[in-house]
C-alpha cells in the first residue's frame, strides 16, 4: 500500500459558510448606518463613537498579536503614541494635509516596529511580555526628550483646528470607520491567506508548524509589524480625537490592558472577538464612569470571571464555539464522507464497518 | 545505491549532559533505518539535530549530497526531510484536514487545489478521510498518531524520522501502520524510525543501530544487532544501573 491514486471524485475545498453570507448581509446594513453617523448623531456621540472605533482597532491588532501570532505584547502602547506624535508632527510642523499624515504615521510605525523586533524578538513568554513594556518606556522616555514633541507635557494637534468644530468631528469620526474596516479588512485577508493558515499552526503549536516548513520567526515579525502600525493608526485616531498628545498618557500601560480585556472577554483567536469585546467594553467604561478607581476593580474581576466561565470569550458563548463564523478563515472540505465511503466501496471488502460519524 | 543522509562526527551537549557524542551514519536512498536505546540515549535529539529543530555543537549532516548542517528547520522540510513528535503535537484548534494542509503548502510547497488534493492524498493513505472536519484536538492517540504521520507525508518528504509513532498503541493497532511504514519505505520513502517495539521495527526496517549515551554503539543487520553482546548489556544493564542509581 503506497499512497494512493486519486479517487475519481474531485477535491473540493469550501472557504466561506453560510453564516458568513448572513453576517455580510447583517454588517453592510450597520456599516453604511455608521457612515451616515455625522447626520445623524451629535458631536459628543461621534467622539465618543470614534473612542469605540480606536477601541476596535487596538483590539483587532492585539488578537492579531497574542491570538494568532502567539506574542503577548504589553507594550503595543509605544505604537499608539509613535501614531500620535507622527500624526501631530506630520501634520502641523510639517505642514503635510492631516488625512495624509495619518497614513505616513503609521508607515511611520511600522518601520520603527521592524528593528525594533528584532529587539523583542530575543525575548520569548513572560520575558517578551516585560520586555515589550520596557521598550514602550523607552519610547516614552526619548519622546519625553524631544522638544520638537513638546518634551514631557506634550503637544496639541493645531491643523485640524483651523476646521469648523462640526466638520472637524464629521472628518475625524469618518476616518475612524474607514481606519476599523481596514484593520478588520487586513486581519480578515491575512488570516485567510496562506501566511495565515501559517499564523494559526503557529498559535497552536510552532514548534510542529516549524517541522511542517513553516517559517516561524518571519511569520511572527509580519504580525508584529502589522499589528505596530494598526496600534498607530489607532493612536492618531486618538490624537485627531483629543486634539492632545501627552506622553503620560498616550504611552500609558493602561492601553495594553484595555487590550488585554477586549480580546480575552470577546474571545481571543477569532476575529470576531475583538469587536465584541470593544463593544462591551466601551459601555461598561461609560456606565461605570462614575465609580472611579472601582471601575478598574470591576473590570478586572469581569475579566476574571469570563476567562473562568466563558474561555473563548462572549464571542465563543454568541457562535456557539465557532460554529457560526462570520470572518471564515478555514478550509472546509466538501463532502468528505460521501469520498470516503467512495473509496471503502472500491476497497477489498472485510476491513472494519462503514464510516459512521 | 547512494546515501541519501549522512550524519558526519555529530555532537550535541547540554550542560555536561552529553545525547550525541560522534554520531556517524549513513542512510542508502529507499531503505528504512531502526534506531533503537535505552531511555535517554539521544535518540529524539538526534531526530532534532537531523530536522534542524536543535543546532549542533559539532559534526556535518549531509543531505542529497548538500550540507544542511547550517540550514533551519523549514528549508530541510522543503529540502524534504519530514518527522512525526514522539508525543503528537497537533494543531487542536484546527480541523485535521487544516493539519495536514499545513503540511502539503508550507513544507511540500502545494498550493491551492493541488494542496488540497496533497492533502487529501496523505489522509487517505493514513486512514484519516472520515475524520478530516473534526478538531484536531479532539483525535484519539492512534488517530493522532495517524496525523503525525499524514502531516509529515504531505509534505512530499524524500526522507521521513519517525519517532516512536507505535508507542502507546495496542497490539491491535500496530500492525495496520507497521504496513503503512513499509508501504511507504517500499514506494520509495526512507525511513529513520526510533521505536521501543524490537519486534514492530525488525519487522521492517533494513538497518538497525543502537544508541546508549548519545553514542553508535552499533549498526548494521537488525539481528545480528540485536544479538550483538553490547546491545544485550546495555539493554539488560541499564535497568540493573538505574535501579542501584536510585
Amino acid at each position: 500500500m503506497t499512497i494512493q491514486e486519486s479517487a475519481t471524485m474531485p477535491v473540493k475545498v469550501r472557504r466561506a459558510t453560510k453564516s458568513s453570507w448572513t453576517g455580510l448581509a447583517v454588517m453592510t446594513p450597520i456599516l453604511i448606518l455608521l457612515a451616515l453617523g455625522p447626520y445623524i448623531l451629535g458631536r459628543g456621540m461621534q467622539q465618543n463613537l470614534v473612542i469605540l472605533f480606536s477601541l476596535i482597532v487596538l483590539g483587532t491588532m492585539w488578537n492579531l498579536l497574542a491570538g494568532y501570532g502567539g506574542m503577548v505584547s504589553i507594550g503595543q502602547q509605544a505604537y499608539i503614541g509613535i501614531g500620535a506624535y507622527g500624526l501631530v508632527y506630520i501634520a502641523d510642523t510639517l505642514g503635510i494635509d492631516p488625512f495624509l499624515a495619518v497614513p505616513l504615521a503609521v508607515i511611520i510605525a511600522g518601520v520603527l516596529s521592524l528593528p525594533i523586533s528584532f529587539l523583542a524578538f530575543r525575548l520569548s513568554g513572560g520575558y517578551f511580555a516585560i520586555g515589550t513594556w520596557v521598550i514602550a518606556e523607552v519610547v516614552k522616555l526619548i519622546v519625553e526628550q524631544m522638544d520638537v514633541l513638546g518634551a514631557g507635557s506634550g503637544v496639541s494637534f493645531m491643523a485640524v483646528t483651523e476646521l469648523s468644530p462640526g466638520r472637524r468631528i464629521a472628518y475625524v469620526y469618518w476616518l475612524s470607520l474607514i481606519a476599523v474596516v481596514i484593520a478588520v479588512a487586513v486581519t480578515y485577508l491575512l488570516m485567510r491567506s496562506r501566511l495565515g493558515l501559517g499564523f494559526t499552526a503557529i498559535r497552536d503549536d510552532s514548534v510542529a508548524a516549524g517541522s511542517l516548513g513553516v517559517r516561524v520567526t518571519r511569520s511572527k515579525r509580519i504580525v508584529y509589524v502589522i499589528a505596530g502600525m494598526g496600534c498607530a493608526l489607532a493612536g492618531s485616531m486618538i490624537a485627531a480625537n483629543t486634539l492632545r498628545v501627552q506622553p503620560e498618557s498616550i504611552f500609558s500601560v493602561e492601553y495594553s490592558a484595555f487590550m488585554i480585556f477586549i480580546v480575552v472577554i470577546g474571545g481571543i483567536g477569532t476575529i470576531e472577538g475583538p469587536i465584541v469585546g470593544a463593544i462591551v467594553f466601551f459601555a461598561l467604561q461609560q456606565w461605570l464612569s462614575d465609580f472611579g478607581l472601582w471601575y478598574l476593580v470591576i473590570l478586572g474581576l469581569l475579566a476574571i470571571i469570563i476567562t473562568l466561565v466563558l474561555p473563548r470569550g462572549i464571542w465563543g458563548l454568541i457562535s456557539g464555539n465557532g460554529k457560526i463564523r462570520l470572518f471564515p478563515v478555514g478550509y472546509r472540505l466538501v463532502n468528505p464522507l460521501e469520498r470516503f465511503s467512495l473509496i471503502k466501496e472500491k476497497a477489498p471488502v472485510g476491513d472494519g464497518g462503514a464510516p459512521n460519524a | 545505491m547512494s546515501a541519501l543522509l549522512e550524519v558526519r562526527g555529530l555532537s550535541k551537549r547540554f550542560g555536561n549532559v552529553v545525547t550525541a557524542e560522534d554520531v556517524t551514519f549513513d542512510v542508502a536512498e529507499g531503505t528504512a533505518l531502526g534506531i533503537v536505546g535505552p531511555n535517554g540515549a539521544g535518540k529524539s535529539t538526534l531526530l532534532s539535530l537531523i530536522t534542524g529543530v536543535l543546532p549542533s555543537d559539532s559534526g556535518t549532516i549531509t543531505f542529497q549530497g548538500r550540507d544542511i548542517t547550517k540550514e533551519r528547520a523549514p528549508s530541510r522540510t522543503k529540502a524534504g526531510i519530514a518527522r512525526s513528535f514522539q508525543i503528537p503535537r497537533p494543531f487542536v484548534d484546527m480541523t485535521v484536514f487544516e493539519n495536514v494542509y499545513v503540511g502539503a503548502t508550507f513544507g511540500g510547497g502545494f498550493h491551492g487545489q493541488v494542496g488540497y488534493e496533497a492533502a487529501v492524498r496523505a489522509l487517505e493513505t493514513t486512514g484519516l478521510m472520515h475524520l478530516s472536519e473534526k478538531p484536531a484536538g479532539q483525535l484519539r492517540l492512534l488517530d493522532r498518531k495517524r496525523l503525525e504521520l499524514a502531516r509529515a507525508l504531505a509534505t512530499n518528504p524524500r526522507l521521513i524520522l519517525l519517532d516512536e509513532i507505535a508507542g502507546g498503541l495496542t497490539e491491535k493497532e500496530l500492525p495496520p501502520l507497521v504496513d503503512l511504514i513499509r508501504g511507504l519505505r517500499d514506494s520509495g520513502v526512507t525511513v529513520v524510525w526510533i521505536e521501543h517495539i524490537v519486534h514492530a521495527l525488525t519487522s521492517v526496517v533494513d538497518e538497525l543501530m543502537c544508541l546508549a549515551l548519545g553514542r553508535v554503539l552499533a549498526i548494521g543487520d537488525p539481528h545480528e544487532v540485536m544479538r550483538s553482546p553490547e546491545v544485550i548489556e546495555v539493554y539488560l544493564g541499564s535497568t540493573f544501573d538505574i535501579g542501584e542509581a536510585s
